[in-house]
């Protein structure tokens, strides 16, 4: 995978941002992942797909994604071009399902950078270096490293990518 | 290094074939039921045809007899695509020979988490997951029960095993005598408004002391679903004479149950007198913005409804039941018994004839309009006081409509006056 990635921000400041708003429960029924990226985050902002371009990013408050185990919502929101998530904290099936399933990166920061990273901000992430550069504000910050298993698993791309029994 | 290990370390180590674990430890460990439903399932089948794209054989599954599949969120086919989706999910347990399918129309079905215990299909000391956040209900039962994705659920069905973090568990001691009108429910609310709803995220959260003891296995199935809702990993309930007694009239299949080591560690105490507790109500738009339901006397209400897996099973209907025996409700009423069985039950017990003579709509099982899907949701602007998990905006329907948790008592309280209402202001018949 990419070690490094440049994008715009879409920032949604508020916590606990949940799956009925990331993809309303409606939407279940479907699992066409194209179909599901036209409804991502429709509970706040109807006109996100049209907002993002591939390779942007999302950033938002603590406890991201809380509520129910749907894949939906981190397939949603990959499809529209989302490449990686910023929060101070990601609740916890979100998060494995958007590393297990491949789909974009929970990249957990710490309040202070949460608070400087502004909407449409252009940002450049260096995963081997665990490290984020603001272009427009001309600021860097650091990321949490991502857990062994966890960066084992991101490197390949997904859980599907192991052969069975060799992670 | 601990003196001892808590009950979800004690299964995990079992299960991952460790003799010690402590939190933070990264073990794959070896599933020992596994469930999805015509929402994860579909995505399962999305996750193994793409297996196939990419040259794999996807002839048999690890073993078909540990997995059990459930229609419940989109039942009976709520149009076209939930009824391709069911179609997809028959074909799929057909071919891979999975003989435990709770099909709606067939016998027993229900909402998954209903099925689990009703149908004893989680036994205790289990390792258990499904691909269903509330699936931490099962937990009650002496199991470790987590939910998990669709690739997740797939992984496992290809490998029978999966990564987990070993969790801290936070013990919640529970103590005294429940007073009347108080249930399971009110002490979930109160617990999660205060820690927050993130206040046990990655974390084990098990309930102990007397006044859990001395809950019927349904009520502390209560406890555990909403873990979910402090961000809890699992919640767990040491398995006790109740819960034997409980699986013993379901199933006389043999199974180890654990239990904590003396010397176990948890991350953090909390101690509740339940004499203190008073019927309790989350507020849009959080399972934590609970007050008290008196605070709320007058809010003026359009409708109440009594389902899912957290308020459907047979207690949570006598109880309604008893409040509206005789009475007339005020407001639009729904009821959805969460399985077949329980809805058979309250058939026979005279419950179903209770609800309907008070003005009630009764029902199939369904996930239905806890979550937005379909068979009751709610318009713009409409208000609801349900005895369901979740009430995030737009969680029952549009985005604007606003819904108010509770006990099944205060539900059944709220449809007689059309206002939030604490039980004890009304009298029973």
């Amino acid at each position: 995978m990419n070690k490094t990635l440049k994008g715009r921000v879409h920032k949604y400041d508020r916590n606990n941002i949940d799956t009925d708003v990331i993809i309303p429960g409606p939407y279940l029924k479907i699992h066409d992942h194209k179909e599901l990226a036209k409804h991502a985050m429709e509970g706040i902002d109807p006109k996100f797909p049209e907002k993002v371009s591939e390779g942007d990013f999302l950033v938002a408050g603590n406890n991201f994604g809380c509520g129910s185990s749907r894949e939906h919502a981190p397939i949603a929101l990959s499809q529209t071009g989302i490449k990686a998530i910023l929060a101070p904290s990601f609740a916890r099936i979100f998060y494995r399902n958007a590393v297990d399933g491949g789909y974009l990166l929970p990249i957990e920061v710490d309040e202070q950078t949460f608070k400087k990273i502004s909407d449409r901000d252009q940002l450049e992430i260096n995963l081997e270096k665990n490290l984020i550069t603001n272009l427009t504000k001309g600021e860097q910050y650091k990321m949490k490293p991502f857990p062994e298993l966890i960066a084992k698993i991101v490197e390949a791309g997904g859980l599907m990518n192991f052969r069975p029994g060799t992670v | 290094m601990t003196d001892g290990m808590t009950l979800t370390e004690k299964i995990l180590a079992r299960a991952s074939d460790k003799k010690n674990l402590s939190p933070g430890d990264v073990v794959f460990a070896s599933v020992d039921k596994v469930m999805m439903h015509d929402v994860s399932g579909p995505g399962v089948i999305k996750v193994f045809s793409e297996w196939e794209k990419k040259g794999l054989k996807m002839e048999r599954i690890w073993d078909p007899d540990r997995v059990w599949v459930t229609e419940d969120h989109f039942v009976p086919a709520t149009d076209r695509v939930s009824a391709d989706n069911i179609i997809a999910l028959s074909n799929f347990t057909k071919k891979f020979g999975i003989k435990k399918h709770f099909k709606y129309g067939l016998g027993q079905y229900g909402i998954c988490h209903t099925l689990s215990h009703e149908e004893a299909m989680v036994l205790p000391g289990e390792l258990y997951v499904g691909g269903d956040s509330h699936t931490n209900t099962t937990g009650a039962m002496g199991a470790f029960a987590a939910g998990l994705g669709h690739t997740d659920v797939a992984y496992i069905l290809m490998n029978g095993k999966i990564w987990f973090r070993v969790p801290e568990t936070m013990l919640f001691k529970i103590e005294g005598k429940k007073p009347d009108y108080i249930m399971a429910k009110d002490m979930i609310l109160k617990i999660i408004g205060d820690i927050g709803t993130d206040g046990a995220n990655y974390k084990a959260m098990q309930f102990e002391g007397n006044a859990v003891k001395n809950l019927t296995m349904e009520e502390r199935l209560t406890l555990t679903n909403m873990t979910t809702e402090a961000g809890a990993k699992n919640g767990i309930i040491e398995p006790d004479e109740t819960t034997f007694a409980y699986i013993r009239e379901r199933t006389d299949a043999d199974y180890s149950p654990a239990h904590a080591d003396l010397g176990a560690e948890y991350s953090e105490v909390f101690t509740y007198e339940i004499e203190k507790l008073e019927p309790t109500v989350a507020k849009p738009f959080s399972p934590g913005n609970i007050t008290v339901a008196r605070e709320l006397q007058g809010t003026e209400l359009d409708k109440a409804y009594i389902g899912s897996c957290t308020g459907a099973k047979l207690e949570d209907l006598r109880e309604a039941a008893k409040i509206l025996r005789g009475k007339q409700v005020k407001i639009r009423t729904e009821v959805l018994p969460a399985a077949q069985s329980i809805y058979i039950k309250a058939l026979k017990e005279g419950l179903i004839a209770i609800f309907m003579e008070a003005g009630a709509v009764v029902g199939p099982p369904t996930c239905g309009a806890c979550c937005g899907a379909h068979m009751g949701v709610l318009g713009k602007g409409e208000v609801c006081i349900s005895t369901t998990n979740r009430n995030f905006p737009g969680r029952m329907g549009h985005v604007e409509s606003q819904t108010y948790l509770a006990s099944p008592m205060v539900v059944a309280a709220s449809a007689l006056t059309g206002k939030v209402t604490d039980p004890r202001d009304v009298t029973r018949n």
